[in-house]
């Protein structure tokens, strides 16, 4: 008899170690808390850096969901057991799940940037998130500010709840800034006549062909980036939005004004990688995140036997790195359930 | 004239301690300010002397403050302080009806019993017989309580008292052995004589029947002058310095002089006013994210020892729990600030660059505050609010302006804010208003303190009230579950603490907390800490915001932007200004206004 993998969360990295164990002839079960498999790919419309659409990597993901996987959708997980080897994942509708591995793969949220209030979020009508504009793209609705107008001058804040101590949060979350080149070009291509500017601290463009997409938004679409960190913005009678930086590279302090302001959002971890490592009793890391076995060689092996971690529930990460590390904890999963251990494997932390 | 050798230890130390007093208390009269000096000649033969004895009484000797916090240890402090000072007046006017004459020397009373035995001579005798012992046994329990305490802190409500230097310990320990040793020496003589009262007398009588006491009354006596002298010796260099400047201080203040900027004079009367009880310990919030030797107890000590120790200084949130659980009333704030001073460089020509620009006229001026402008919400509902009830207002700071300058200030930068407050000053008066209204608890303490403006200056809260009772706005209650924290700045800062309350109970229900008013905790996010890093301020607010939760509240209200935005950081709760409550509650209103309208 086969044996039997939950793995919680029906996005990127449930979706590819889910294909990945069923492939390995084990009996998965994905339990989502929406109704549809994909998480945040479906809200994106299209992704850095090669600007190729979401649904075609959803839909290649999906490719991997065969009938070895069963899905349970609204899942709302109330508690889980362990016996000995064997896990009881209890659902809230009364049903009872055995299983032999628990695979989390609660994945992220954006940062609330309402607790960002100096930016204004939720309280200006022109300030939106980057998640916000995306939902504009994917309506295929024309970008507009409040007041129904087309945006003459458009600002992207980077790092909004990232690399923030005051915001509670110091971490990089590795994909705003290039989102921010991705967002700006495609605003370039649908408004070519509205100017956008880029407030940054450094561009991080560690990512291959992400340096190229930069270039292409200074070179190709003209796309203006200032070295500054937003300290507040205002909002003019007329709803336009003041936006206050130092210009650190000129030295001067800047007062613009902005038909729309994007803030991009950074990754905190999600209500259910929060309430499930609770749930389970994991260890989670200064970040809040889940805390892997190890940082370099164990990013899928969590503080408990039995249980493990693929993509953004342990840190934040692009698409490309999610799908991989699926992968990685599909085969993590396969070595402890065939008693090979090789997730046992130790590494010495030298403390000095 | 009585006289025996033993009594010269208790006469050296006696003089020894005037001495010192009187040479430290008149380098500290030298170094008040000016105004300070006129104001001590202008009112120590006033009505104000009256007031001055009668704190004195009620403080010094009482302890009033001490048996408000804890009555054990209110007792243990009483029963020394009021005891001792009976113990001495009682003591003298024996002496004086014995020799009928009015003076004595100091050392009379102290060792009568040693000179007199015949005591036919005095009048009244046993009824001050009865009275010395009955003092003597108050002390004693005192001193047995006090010993008590040392391991046992507990009891007397504190969980951490004060780690002690080694004049403190001698002064200390002598004066654990002063009263049992007169005890002693007043119970053998008794025994030796068969006199005493119930006290004396009684242990006397049986130490008589167990001791040799003709050979040991003797040596006791010179025990008792000598632990006199060691405790007068000690004093000046103890914690119990405090007992004669505490005296001093309650004068000063009673005069109005107070720690004003510049470590003076009267900073050294009041660092020295410290008697090192650690109440100001356990209130501290320090002591669980970072330091346990920053506390008020500890910067004082330092500041005593004239040492210029820059942690000590500007590690503290000048939250001022402090400074109201002191219950000798010391100015910690005020005297941290002045410390920092030493320690910065103040510029006053740092903001010359800061152009005027021409102000409009209005009858009220709003002024939100920088730390307003970071959290929209409250300026926008205050704009909305000062329309929605007609004000001819003036948004002072709209487009940015000169900072308040209490942040300087706190940073012991006093001449660069003083600076900026000449600035706004300026700027204020020009419109010609009547009212001057801040968001901004930081900006409204200085505004109170230092700005001397002709015009009043409002907290919100309070000009929010005074337009719900002139009608000017209507409240609806929303029923919901609201807990209000209390600012440091806005309570114990300036004493606001009823207007936010009474604005609430007509908005919300209004759960009161047991940490509240002067009580109210620091939310972590103040200006006033320079070394705490940004993990351990929010291990403050989160163990405040999680007894906040334990009253399950729909709201947090606050009424600083700054209490708000450190709370919104961590904070599921929503976390709201009162102006946001006030203008929800004004819409709430309006709507239910116009249902009525359209059912009638």
């Amino acid at each position: 008899m086969s044996k039997n993998v939950i793995v919680i969360g029906g996005g990127i990295a449930g979706m590819e170690s889910s294909a990945y164990l069923a492939a390995m002839g084990y009996n998965v079960t994905i339990l989502e808390k929406e109704g549809k498999l994909g998480g945040h790919l479906l809200k994106w419309e299209r992704l850095f850096p090669t600007k190729r659409h979401g649904k075609e990597v959803l839909e290649f993901l999906s490719q991997g969901i065969s009938e070895h996987v069963s899905i349970i959708y609204h899942a709302d997980i109330e508690n889980i057991e362990r016996k000995d080897q064997v896990f009881n994942v209890h659902l809230s509708k009364g049903t009872s799940l055995k299983a032999d591995a628990v695979l989390i793969a609660t994945g992220y949220e954006t940062f609330d940037a309402r607790k960002k209030e100096e930016y204004g979020y939720g309280i200006y009508d022109n300030v939106i998130t980057s998640p916000d504009l995306e939902e504009i793209f994917l309506s295929g609705k024309g970008i507009r500010t409040a007041s129904g107008k087309v945006p003459q001058r458009i600002g992207l804040v980077h790092c909004v709840g990232s690399r923030d101590e005051k915001a509670g949060n110091i971490y990089c979350s590795k994909v705003c800034c290039v989102t921010g080149v991705k967002q700006a070009i495609e605003i370039k291509e649908k408004l070519s006549q509205t100017e956008v500017y880029c407030f940054y601290m450094d561009m991080r463009m560690y990512g291959f062909h992400f340096e190229e997409l930069y270039k292409e938004a200074q070179e190709k679409w003209g796309v203006y980036f200032i070295r500054g960190r937003l300290s507040e913005s205002c909002e003019n009678a007329d709803g336009t939005i003041v936006v206050k930086v130092e210009d650190t590279l000129a030295g001067k302090p800047l007062k613009m004004t902005v038909d729309l302001l994007v803030l991009l959002v950074g990754f905190v971890p999600s209500e259910g990688t929060r309430k499930i490592g609770e749930l389970l009793g994991l260890s989670f890391n200064s970040n809040r995140f889940i805390k892997s076995a190890d940082e370099h060689t164990m990013s899928n092996v969590s503080s408990e036997p039995g249980i493990f971690m693929a993509g953004t529930c342990t840190s934040p990460r692009t698409i490309a790195n999610t799908i991989m590390d699926a992968r990685s904890a599909a085969a993590t999963v396969a070595s402890y359930l065939e008693g090979y251990n090789i997730e046992k494997r130790t590494i010495h932390r030298n403390l000095k | 004239m009585n006289f025996d050798p033993f009594v010269i230890p208790f006469l050296t130390g006696l003089s020894f301690l005037c001495a010192v007093l009187i040479f430290k208390y008149a380098k500290w009269f030298i170094k008040l300010s000016r105004e300070h000096k006129f104001k001590l000649l202008k009112w120590i033969f006033s009505h104000k002397i009256i007031l001055a004895l009668k704190e004195i009484f009620l403080e010094s000797l009482l302890h009033r403050k001490i048996f408000r916090r804890n009555f054990v240890l209110g007792y243990m402090h009483a029963s020394i302080a009021l005891g001792w000072l009976l113990l001495i007046i009682a003591g003298n006017l024996e002496t004086k009806l014995h020799s009928s004459k009015f003076f004595n020397m100091p050392y009379d009373p102290v060792f009568l019993k040693f000179f007199v035995h015949e005591r036919s001579g005095i009048p009244i005798a046993a009824f001050y017989t009865f009275v010395m012992d009955f003092l003597l046994l108050i002390i004693l329990i005192g001193i047995g309580l006090a010993v008590f305490k040392r391991f046992r802190s507990m009891l007397f409500g504190l969980k951490r008292t004060t780690r002690l230097k080694s004049f403190d310990k001698i002064a200390r320990y002598s004066i654990w052995l002063i009263f049992p040793l007169r005890f002693l020496a007043e119970s053998f003589t008794s025994g030796q004589y068969n006199t005493g009262g119930f006290l004396t007398g009684t242990a006397g009588h049986f130490f008589a029947a167990v001791l040799p006491v003709d050979y040991l009354s003797y040596p006791v006596w010179w025990g008792y002058s000598i632990m006199l002298c060691m405790f007068f010796i000690a004093l000046p260099f103890s914690r119990y310095m405090h007992i004669p400047t505490e005296v001093a201080l309650i004068m000063l203040r009673n005069f109005g002089i107070k720690t004003n900027k510049i470590y003076d004079g009267i900073t050294e009367f009041e660092v020295n006013s410290c008697p090192r009880c650690g109440i100001c310990i356990d209130v501290c919030q320090l002591n669980e994210v970072q330091a346990s030797d920053i506390q008020a107890v500890y910067f004082i000590q330092s500041s005593r020892e004239n040492k210029k120790d820059e942690r000590k200084a500007f590690n503290c949130l000048l939250c001022g729990r402090c400074e109201n659980v002191c219950p000798v009333g010391i100015e910690v704030n005020a005297i941290r600030i002045t410390k920092r001073k030493q320690l910065v460089f103040d510029n006053k020509n740092a903001f010359n660059f800061l152009t005027n620009g021409s102000t409009e006229k209005a009858d009220v001026i709003y002024y939100a505050g920088c730390m307003t402008h970071l959290t929209p919400a409250v300026k926008s509902s205050m704009c909305r609010i000062l329309d929605e009830a007609n004000v001819n207002y003036l948004f002072l700071d709209k487009d940015g302006s000169v900072c308040c300058g209490r942040p300087l200030l706190m940073a012991g930068k006093i001449e660069a804010a003083l600076s900026l407050v000449e600035k706004n000053k300026k700027k204020i008066l020009e419109s010609g208003a009547k009212t001057l209204v801040t968001s901004c608890p930081i900006c409204y303490k200085i505004f109170r303190e230092e700005y001397k403006l002709p015009i009043e200056a409002l907290h919100h809260s309070q000009y929010i009230l005074r337009l719900v009772r002139e009608k000017k706005i209507t409240l609806s209650n929303s029923q919901q579950c609201v807990v209000y924290h209390d600012p440091c700045e806005l309570g114990r800062g300036c004493g606001i603490y009823d207007e936010p309350r009474e604005i609430l109970s007509r908005t919300s229900q209004l759960v009161p907390m047991k940490n509240e008013k002067n009580n109210s905790w620091c939310c972590g996010g103040s200006l006033g800490d320079f070394k705490l890093s940004a993990e351990q301020k929010s291990e403050i607010t989160r163990d405040v915001l999680m007894e906040f939760m334990a009253y399950s509240p729909e709201i947090i209200a606050t009424a600083c932007p700054l209490c708000k935005k450190t709370f919104a950081k961590y904070g599921n709760a929503k976390i709201q200004d009162i102006a946001e409550i006030v203008l929800a509650s004004i819409l709430k209103e309006k709507v239910t206004e116009k249902k009525v309208e359209v059912l009638q």
